[in-house]
This record gives structure tokens, sequence and C-alpha cells, in this order.
């Protein structure tokens, strides 16, 4: 085993190693950015070096700069974790001439698998099965456009050294190639250097199910079975589970079997998943092979009761494989939750700022937090936005996803825009506990995912009316506590009135609709109406779970509120509300009326309009990259572009006036 | 403490009865107090909404922290005076938190009659500047008025409790570091341009307030010039231009929001210098109040039966329980605030009075609130009351009534007729606050007593002409009397005319009184200096 290694990444990932090299007795070296210098992985390791700049590319994307880190601390081996040179097969070369190890498989295994289409051709000659595509050389756009049209559509554009959903397009008809085309080719470009393209069969109903293999350089190899990663976003993994749900004993020999081959043809050595496609009938076909360590690894660990990292290390350093494919056993059910700085209900749009305020579930057997971040860190526009991961483990899976909805309502964060509610919509929500899933899932149920039926909220408006008017109360008790007049009647909040009813209005708003809701206080309780609807409702608070019996039915929520934000997080699912405040109408503003805002902090990429252009409505106006997304500024109306403030390369601050803008007039 | 055990059997026919005859009343109460809480009309009200302005107790409720109480006074001011319908007499006020303090809040109603100023507005316009005065309460004027009725101009500008009098207060509690804040929602013309020139701070709603000593029509008659309201005396112009307000704000919700902010900045602390405990429910039931007080108003009860039912936990220690057994005297506590109780339980006597006056000087020097329940139909009659010394009796109970420098605070639950209501501190004797229940009655004397007199001076005149009328010409004498005093000894009839401060449900007696009390501690508590008790 290693003396010291030094973890070529940042974030959770380099926290998670470190947790496992202090367990071996395995010295570790961080290294870090400028906005990374007092970040969580810095502190947890045992030496620390300063690598470069705030971007990526500046710092973590710097091979040389890493290995002079390793050689000026000792340390006798790299561990790269996921994403940054993970998969850079220069950069394991440049570690062998330095005699560094390098944690993860050999130079040729990442170059095999490094472009998808060889790779491909590599699995095609295994015999491994192949989704149907075109992954030629010739890369005119008809002779793509042709291959296309001739597997038929969908098809799925992808960049062939691409990963992670970026440069990767679907195309629904044969009109939409051209566009679907170029903007593929333009996120590859920027995204790898290389806009390569590979053409494939779209399945529209597939699951993405992958295999975790571990091969020795003894010539063992076991795969520690499968996970099911279909729900995604935008080809982004959402929520992970394992073992997958249906999956039957001989399907999964069969696939580790198929994965293990994979391997094997690559000459592959250490932790590495191969992904497939599963379609409705069993079949599946092999997608491309990761050779680097999974952000969902956990889930696998969790079920297996293996730690991936320590065998990562003692595989690097020689040792064989802990344990043989007989020893290996499925216990129980885990889930994957990826807490993302992102707003859901936006397109997902990547969300930065300080977290003002985290606090995290209780960690135990059954829960685990995997996170990179503190309370009162940054979520800054340089590196990915995930804050952190949440396990779960339990017996089955209904109890690991009860497990998953719990700790999820526990975990608090304000300061930044999260996706904790469309989450916990996603773990609750009805196809989700049926096991109905591929890789649609999302935009296939979103209308429960979203909460877009008003009529469900009988219950909901209620509760959060009275949350509030309980709130307020619980708050005003602990002021006259510490009050020099702490039983004065004035202390109340029972909006007393002479000779009248004790009532308190509330104003509240979800999605676009506005409540005004009345809450009437009783003798012994409240009387909320809603809608001309009437409610005898009890209810009290206590750590931030409300109890209420509403009509005779007695119900808890957790609740959050942050501002005038507050989510309900019940049984069926979380709900979202916007406390209306008075307005006071000071942001009537006209100011901003002509103009478009950066929806976030960014980059231009591109301006597709001239000062003086006339634009129709949701035209095109510019492109903006921020997190690796893309983001397109449209015309709002139709109306002429007056000025233009930003030009490609420049760097965007969220809230900025983009272009300066005139509706047209309404004639 | 001892709990007072309740002898009331909550299931007998009486109390029953006697709940239903209460609730008859109460309910009456609400019902008149809904149409006057509406204000003006319909259409005034539509008229003052289209305009974007919040109605005015709606200001109310915007300008009070989150659920804080409030307690109003003179709710039935100027009810059935005036031939005009003039509802609360155009202006609310009463007594909330804003910003955490406690403050008396005056809005003018300009659905009423253009919120103008009637008599009667005037005196409780002042009335509610005498309790922020007396309480050491910072004041929140939310101005929207035509200023002086001016019909009514003789009874509301030239004397000394008349509309400049309300000014005179402004610029006094100013001076006795009694916060003065003007919120300007509507118009200030002529006179009511002082309320915000002379307030300590002042806040004005953009093409909704005005301030100016003579408004456009007037302006063009005196000199010519043809001005717009606005450009005479909006926001913009004070603001910016005369220095006349200190704030602009955007809309009423916002002008409300920085009448807020302001009382935030005071920098003032509450100084509650007394043994406070934790505040108990009564062991008994506010409500029963209302089997209690029996239906016959000459029936007699025990007045410790809504003392269970008014204080904490049920619990009263009393003084002098066996002596002058018609006045029951002691200490209790409501909202954990120590309290000296008095109570008629009966006529009052000699011994009663004596009692009274020994149980007022105890409170006064231990700077004790004191709390009177008035059910009083006067100081015992006759010749051997007379010449035992009643009226020097009497007097001892009036001067220590008069003289105590706690806070009193007097509700009417009954009776309150003659020199009782002296002695049991009536509205000349200064109560910080004084309530009334619906069944309460006030007059010099009751009716049938009234009516009584009056007929034994006619008949004495008949019988000195040798004259006589049957009992059927006396009861005919007498009725009239009779409805007279009823008419006017009605709760409704005082509380129009501004004799009390409201007319209270009994059941919220507790709550009212715990308000009242803690509003009066914002005012440290004086040294008594008692005058001569004739012996």
């Amino acid at each position: 085993m290693f003396n010291k290694i030094l973890i070529a990444n940042r974030g959770e990932i380099a926290c998670r190693i470190i947790k496992t090299a202090r367990k071996l007795g395995v010295l570790t070296v961080a290294v870090y950015s400028d906005a990374d210098a007092n970040a969580l992985h810095v502190t947890m390791a045992d030496e620390a070096v300063h690598i470069g700049g705030s971007a990526s590319r500046d710092s973590y994307l710097l091979s040389e700069r890493v290995i002079e880190a390793a050689r000026r601390t000792g340390a006798q081996a790299i561990h790269p974790g996921y994403g940054f040179l993970s998969e850079n097969a220069e950069f394991c070369r440049l570690c062998e001439q330095n005699n560094i190890v390098f944690i993860g498989p050999p130079v040729g295994a990442i170059e095999a698998m490094g472009s998808k289409s060889a790779a491909k051709n590599i699995m095609e000659r295994a015999q491994v099965p192949l989704v149907p595509g075109y992954h030629g050389e010739d890369q005119s756009e008809a002779v793509l456009k042709k291959a296309a049209d001739d597997m038929g559509y969908p098809v799925l554009l992808k960049a062939t050294a691409g990963g992670g959903g970026k440069g990767m397009r679907q195309v629904w008809s044969e009109n939409e190639f051209s566009d679907g085309l170029a903007a593929a080719k333009r996120e590859a470009l920027n995204g790898f250097g290389d806009d390569t393209m590979l053409v494939e069969k779209y399945l529209t109903q597939p699951r993405h199910v992958e295999i975790q293999v571990f091969c020795d350089n003894h010539d063992n190899a076991v795969y520690l079975f499968e996970r099911d990663c279909s729900v995604q976003r935008r080809h982004q993994k959402v929520i992970e589970e394992a073992p997958a749900p249906g999956m039957s004993e001989a399907l999964r020999k069969e696939m580790g079997e198929a994965a293990i081959k994979s391997a094997k043809a690559i000459g592959y050595e250490g932790a590495g998943t191969v992904e497939f496609l599963l379609d409705v009938d069993g079949s599946f076909y092999f997608m491309e092979m990761n050779t680097r360590l999974q952000v969902e690894h956990p889930v696998t660990e969790m079920i297996s009761g293996q730690d991936l990292v320590e065998w990562q290390l003692r595989v690097a350093s020689g040792e064989t494989l802990p344990k043989s494919q007989d020893q290996l056993t499925i216990k129980g059910h885990a889930f994957e939750a990826r807490i993302y700085a992102e707003d859901a209900d936006n397109d997902f749009l990547p969300a930065t700022g300080f977290l003002a305020y985290l606090s995290t579930p209780l960690e135990s057997d059954n829960v685990r937090v995997d996170t990179g971040v503190r309370q009162g860190d940054e979520v800054s526009v340089y590196y990915d936005p995930m804050i952190a991961k949440l396990i779960v483990w339990d017996e089955n899976r209904d109890k690991a996803l009860q497990r998953l909805a719990k700790a999820l309502s526990e975990y608090r964060i304000s300061g930044v825009t999260t996706n904790i509610d469309f989450l916990y919509n996603l773990a609750t929500c009805q196809p989700f506990v049926d096991e109905d899933l591929d890789t649609g899932f999302i935009e296939k149920h979103e209308d429960k995912i979203f909460h877009k039926d008003e009529q469900s909220l009988t219950e909901e408006l209620p509760m959060a009316a009275l949350y509030l008017v309980l709130a307020n109360e619980q708050k005003a008790k602990q002021k006259a506590q510490s009050s020099n007049d702490p039983f004065s009647p004035w202390n109340q909040t029972n909006a007393w009135r002479l000779n009248e009813a004790h009532v308190h209005h509330v104003g509240l708003r979800h999605n676009d609709s506005v409540y005004d809701i009345v809450v009437e206080q009783k003798r012994h309780g409240f009387m909320i109406t809603v809608d001309s609807k009437s409610y005898d409702c009890q209810g009290h608070i206590e750590n931030d779970v409300l109890t209420t019996n509403i009509n005779g039915y007695r119900s808890a929520a957790t609740i959050a509120q942050n501002g005038d934000q507050i989510s309900l997080y019940r049984q069926n699912g979380a709900f979202n509300f916007v406390q209306i405040l008075p307005d006071l109408g000071c942001d009537d503003d006209t100011a901003d009326a002509g103009g478009l805002i950066a929806p976030m902090n960014g980059t231009m990429v591109s301006v597709l309009v001239s000062a003086g252009d006339v634009v129709t409505a949701d035209q095109p106006l510019m492109i903006m990259e921020a997190m690796k997304m893309e983001h397109t500024i449209k015309a709002p109306a139709a109306g002429k572009v007056t000025e233009l403030f930003f030009a490609a390369g420049d760097m965007v601050d969220g809230g900025a006036q983009l272009v300066g803008f005139a509706a047209e007039e309404d004639k | 403490m001892a709990k007072i055990i309740s002898k009331i059997n909550t299931r007998s026919q009486d109390f029953i009865d006697n709940a239903e005859y209460m609730q008859a009343q109460v309910d009456d109460l609400k019902t008149q107090l809904d149409a006057i809480k509406q204000g003006g009309g319909e259409k005034s009200r539509e008229r003052h909404l289209s305009r974007g302005k919040l109605l005015p107790r709606d200001r109310v409720n915007a300008l009070l922290d989150e659920g804080s109480p409030f307690l109003e006074f003179s709710q039935l001011a100027a009810h059935d005076v005036y031939k005009d319908n003039v509802p609360a007499a155009g202006i609310i006020t009463g007594i909330g938190r804003v910003g955490g303090q406690e403050c008396v809040i005056v809005a003018n109603d300009a659905t009423v009659k253009g919120g103008t100023y009637y008599p009667l507005t005037v005196k409780k316009h002042l009335r509610a500047q005498t309790i922020a005065q007396e309480n050491n309460l910072p004041c929140v004027y939310l101005v929207d008025s035509g200023g002086a009725n001016l019909p009514n101009q003789d009874d509301v500008f030239p004397d000394k409790e008349h509309f400049g009098r309300i000014f005179f207060n402004q610029a006094n509690m100013s001076a006795q570091h009694i916060p003065q804040i003007a919120v300007v929602m509507g118009s200030c013309t002529a006179g009511g341009a002082y309320v915000p020139a002379m307030a300590d701070e002042s806040i004005i709603v953009k093409e909704q307030g005005t301030i100016f000593l003579a408004g456009p029509p007037l302006v063009k008659a005196a000199t010519g010039e043809v001005v717009s309201a606005e450009d005479l005396g909006g926001a913009d112009v004070h603001c910016r231009t005369s220095g006349v307000s200190d704030h602009y704000a955007q809309n009423d919700h916002h002008a409300l929001d920085i009448a807020r902010k302001a009382i935030s900045n005071l920098n003032r602390v509450k100084p509650v210098q007394m043994n406070i405990e934790q505040m108990r429910e009564p062991a008994y039931n506010s409500n029963e109040i209302y089997g209690v007080i029996p239906k016959d108003a000459r029936q007699p009860y025990d007045v410790r039966e809504v003392i269970a039912r008014v204080v904490d936990g049920s619990e009263f220690d009393e003084f002098k329980a066996l002596y002058g057994t018609t006045l029951v005297c002691g200490f209790a506590r409501i909202y954990g605030y120590p309290v000296g109780i008095v109570a008629n339980n009966g006529i009052l006597f000699g011994e009663s009075a004596q009692k009274g006056a020994h149980f007022i000087e105890l409170c006064a020097q231990r700077k004790i609130p004191l709390v009177f329940l008035q059910n009083i139909t006067g100081f015992m009659v006759g010749q051997q009351y007379e010449a035992g010394g009643i009226a020097k009796h009497g007097a001892k109970m009036v001067t220590a009534v008069a003289c105590a420098k706690v806070p009193k605070f007097t509700i009417l639950i009954g009776g309150s007729f003659g020199a009782g209501n002296y002695g049991m501190c009536g509205r000349a004797y200064d109560p910080r606050f004084l309530f009334m229940w619906p069944n309460a009655r006030i007059s010099v004397m009751g009716g049938e007593q009234a009516a009584g007199v009056l007929a034994q001076v006619k008949t004495d005149q008949m019988a000195k002409k040798g004259e006589s009328w049957s009992d059927e010409e006396q009861r005919q004498f007498k009725q009239p009397i009779i409805d007279n005093y009823e008419h006017q000894g009605h709760p409704y009839y005082a509380s129009a005319r501004l004799w009390d401060d409201g007319v209270i449900d009994p059941a919220d007696t507790r709550q009212v009184l715990g308000l009242a009390i803690s509003a009066s501690l914002n005012k440290p508590i004086e040294d008594t200096q008692f005058g001569v008790f004739r012996m």
C-alpha cells in the first residue's frame, strides 16, 4: 500500500477519497485553485498544494501542475477522482513517465474507450451487443445525415470525445438535423476541443443500467452488480439506485459477464463502469465504458458492503482483488440523489451563491452524505454545481425510498436555489414508487413531479397558511420570553379584536395561482377559509414538523421556510408556496422593462444579432454558457435591438443587462 | 394565593336563562358594531378603494405587527347622536403593537363624511391623545380628513377641548418625549395640516396625501391662483421642496411600513417595574360570566363569582373579608401583573367605604394597579347612617380614589348610580380606561328612584293645594321619566357620548383588562400624595 497519495480533484469526491485513505493509513495531498483556497477538501487533507487560478483550465486541468505537486510532496500515486483528468490518457502517460502511479486503468484502456466510435468498434469485435449506429470517420454532414435517415428517427448525435451529456443532441426529424448537428458540434468543440460526431439509433423507452466492474493486474475481474440510472434530465443522472428494479438473476449474470468481456477486451485494470441501454424486451446494448470511479458508486458500496476507493488503492498498489465473484452478494437496496444548485422549475438552470444555511440529515448506517461543502461556502460559477450526494440504504426498495424522502425533507439549504424539492417530488411520485422507469421519466411524469394540478392543494393550502400563523406565534413567544414583560397580552399574535372575529389574512402563491386565505382564530384552533371553502383546523409546530388536524384528519408535514418561500414535505410530495407580502410599490421601476437580464453568471458564447436589428418574438439573440450548459437568450416580443452590452467571450454577471431592447408598440 | 371556589351551578335553569339574556345583549352589541365597522356606505368605500387607498381598518391592520391585538376605543362614538349617520364618529382609535411597541393609533375614516371632524370626532381624537399621554404611548396618526365639519364649526372649533387642543396635545406630548408620528394618506387641509406639521416625523403617500393650509378652491377665491392639489401640497412638494414631510411613500402599504420602521427606531424600553408572575388562565371559564349575572338587575349575586372568572388561576387574597362586606377588596393577578380589586357586593355603608379607602391607600403605597368592578346603586341613606357619618366615610373613599396615582381601571358591570360612581372611580376620577358591559346602566340615580322622587315632589305640591292624584295618574307621570332614564343610562347612549372607552363583551373582560394594564405600565407609576381625610 502507498504511504502518500495526491488527489487531483476537488469537492465531494476529493473528500470521499481522503476518508478511505485515512482509514487505510495513507497520507493525502490535496490540490486547489484560487477559489478553493478554503475548501473542505483542502482542510481535510494532510497536505495541500495550490495549483493555479479558479477556472479549471487554469488549475485542475493542468497536468503539469498536478504532477509537479505530486513530485514536490513525494506522493507515490495520484487519484484523479471523476471528471477533470480522470480519463485523460496524456495525463496517465505523464504519471507513468514521472514514476507516479495513476490510480485508474492503463493508458491503453483509456485511449481505447476515450473515443466512443473506436470503443464501439472494439466492442463489436468482442461481440458485445451495440445499438445500431454510425461510428465512421467521414464527418461530412451529408454522410452523417444519411446514416441518420437510414436508421430512422429519432437519432442521437454524440461527440465521440464527450461525456456527461455535453455535446449530445436528440434529433427527432430530418429537418431538425442540421441545427442539432451544429449545436452539438459547437458544444463538443468548446468542451473537448474535438467535434467528431457519431450517430445512433435513439431508443424511446430505454433504461440506463450500468455494471460496475473491477479488474486487477493479476488477471482477475469481477462485476459488482448493476445500477439503474434511468432517471435523468438533459442526460444527467438525478437519482440512481442499486440493484435495478425488476432485474432477474439471469439477466444480471448475462450483463455482468458482458461487462467483464468489455473490460477484458481492452486489458482493463481498476474500477470501471460499462453502461448499457436496457430495452423493454430485456435486450441490452453497450453504450460506453467509463474508465474511472463513477459519481454514483456509493449505491454499489451500500448494497455490496465494499469500499470501492479502498479496492482502487489496493489494486493500484499491486494487490489482488479483495473479493472473488462468488464472495460478492447484494444486500438490500440503495438510492443516491444528487443535490444540485439549480432551479428545477426554471429548466434546471444552474444557480450560484453562498450556502447561507446548511443542515444535513443525520448520518447513520442508513443515511450517508457525500459532500465537499460547508455552511458559508460558495457554489461558484467555476465548477459543477453539485452540492452533495445523499445516499440511503434499507432492506428493500420501498423502505429505502421512504428513507430517501425523509432524508431529503431534512436537508436544509438556504442562500442558493437547490433541486431538493424536485428530488423529493421525484422520490415520492407514484410512477417512481411503481418502478415505471425509463430515461424519459422526468418529461413523461412532469405534471406529477411539478404538481401542476391546483385541485390537489385542499390540504396543503390550509397547512401552509396555518404554518405561517403558528410560526409567527412561536417567534413572538420566543421574543417575549427574553423581554422584561414576558406575559403581557400584547405579546399575543392572535389578531385579537374587540367585539370582532380575530382574523389573519395570508396571501400565498403556488405556481401561477394566487390564494387569499382567511385564518380565523377560534377559542380552540382555527377556521381556515380558502376559495370560500372552510376547514376546521388545529396544529402545532415542533422542530420544523407541522402537525395538523384538518376537518378531523390528522397528518404531519416537514416544513422549510426560507424568506418568503415555504416548502411543505408531505407523503405525496413537496409543495412550494411563496408568501405574498404587501406591495410596497418600490419595485415598479421601469428601468429593466426595455432590457434583458443575464439569468446567471457565465460566459457569452455568441451574439446572434447586431444593434439595430429588428427581431421577432422568441428569436434567439445570444447564447450564454454557464456550468457547462448553454442557455439561449430570446427576444421577449417582436421589437428592435437597440444596444449590445457584451461580445462573445465576455464574462457576464448574473442579473446584468445584456441588450437594450425596444418592444414593438401594440397596434 | 387562595382560590375562589365557585358556588354557581352552571346547569341550573337560572344560569341558563341568565346566559341567554346576556348573549342576546352581546349579540345586539355585535350587530350594531358590524354595521358601524363598515364605515361610510358601500359607495364611499368603493370610491375610496378605487383611488388605490386602503380602508382605514385595513390601514390599522397593516400598520400593526403581524397578529398584534388591537384594543379599540369607543366603537359606538356618535351612535344615534347626529342627524347624519357618523359611524364610530368617523375616526378609529385604539392601542396596538407597532414595531414591538404599544402605540396609540388614530386613523381618520375618509369614507365617513370625508373624514371631517364632528364634535364627537374631536372628543374621540382628544380622548385617544389623553390615553397616550397618561400612559406614555407613542402616537401614530393616519391622516385622511377634510378637517372641521363646517356646519358644526361652533361645537368643533372655538372651545378649550375643541380642534385646537389636538395640536396643543401634540406639542406637549412631544415635549414629554412621547413620539408623534403622522402618516398623510389623504387630505390634510387647513387645521388638519398641523397634524403632520406638528409631528416629530411625518410620511406622505405620493399622489394621495396632500397638506395645505388652504385647498385649491380657497386659493383661487383668495388670490385667483389656479393650482392642482398635487402641485399645491402633494408628496413631491413636501418631501423635496417644503420639508413639511420627511418620508416619501409609494403607496399606503409603503407608508405604513415606513411608520413601523420609524417606531422601531424610537429606542424606548418599557419600564415594567413590578413583581410579575407566570400568567395563568382563570380556573373558571370567562364565558360563564354570562350565566353569573342575573337577568333581573335588582337581584343580588356574589361579585366574587365574576372575579373568579377574570383573574389568574381564579386566585384572590381578600382584605378585611369580614368587615364592610358590601365592598369586596383584595389582591389578585391579571396576566401575571399584580392588581388590587375593589368590587361592589351591595350598597355602600360607612364601614365598606372606610375599608375601600384603606385598601386604595395600600395599593397606592405599594404601586399596585387598581381595578374597580362597579355595580353600585349608591351610599346608604337614612337618619341612622347620616348620623353615623356616611357622608364623611364616603368622602374618605372618594378622596382616596381621586388622589391615588396608581393606574386605575374601571369596568361598569352593573349599575353606576349617584355618588357610588365617584367612590368607585367613575369617569371624573381619571381611570386610565373605563369600559361598560352591555347590561350596565349609568345615571345620577335609578330611573325608578328618580321618578319616585319627582312624583313625591309633585304629590307634596298637590297636597299644599289640597289636591291628590290617582295611582294610575302617578304611573303615567312616572313612566316617561323611567323610560328616559333607561334610554340615557343605556351603555350605547353613554358610549356614543364618550362617557366611557367602549362597551365590551363581559367574556372579554380579562383580555381587555390585561391589555389595558400592560399598556399603562409604559408609564412609571408615580408616588401618591393623598388629600385630607375627614376623620
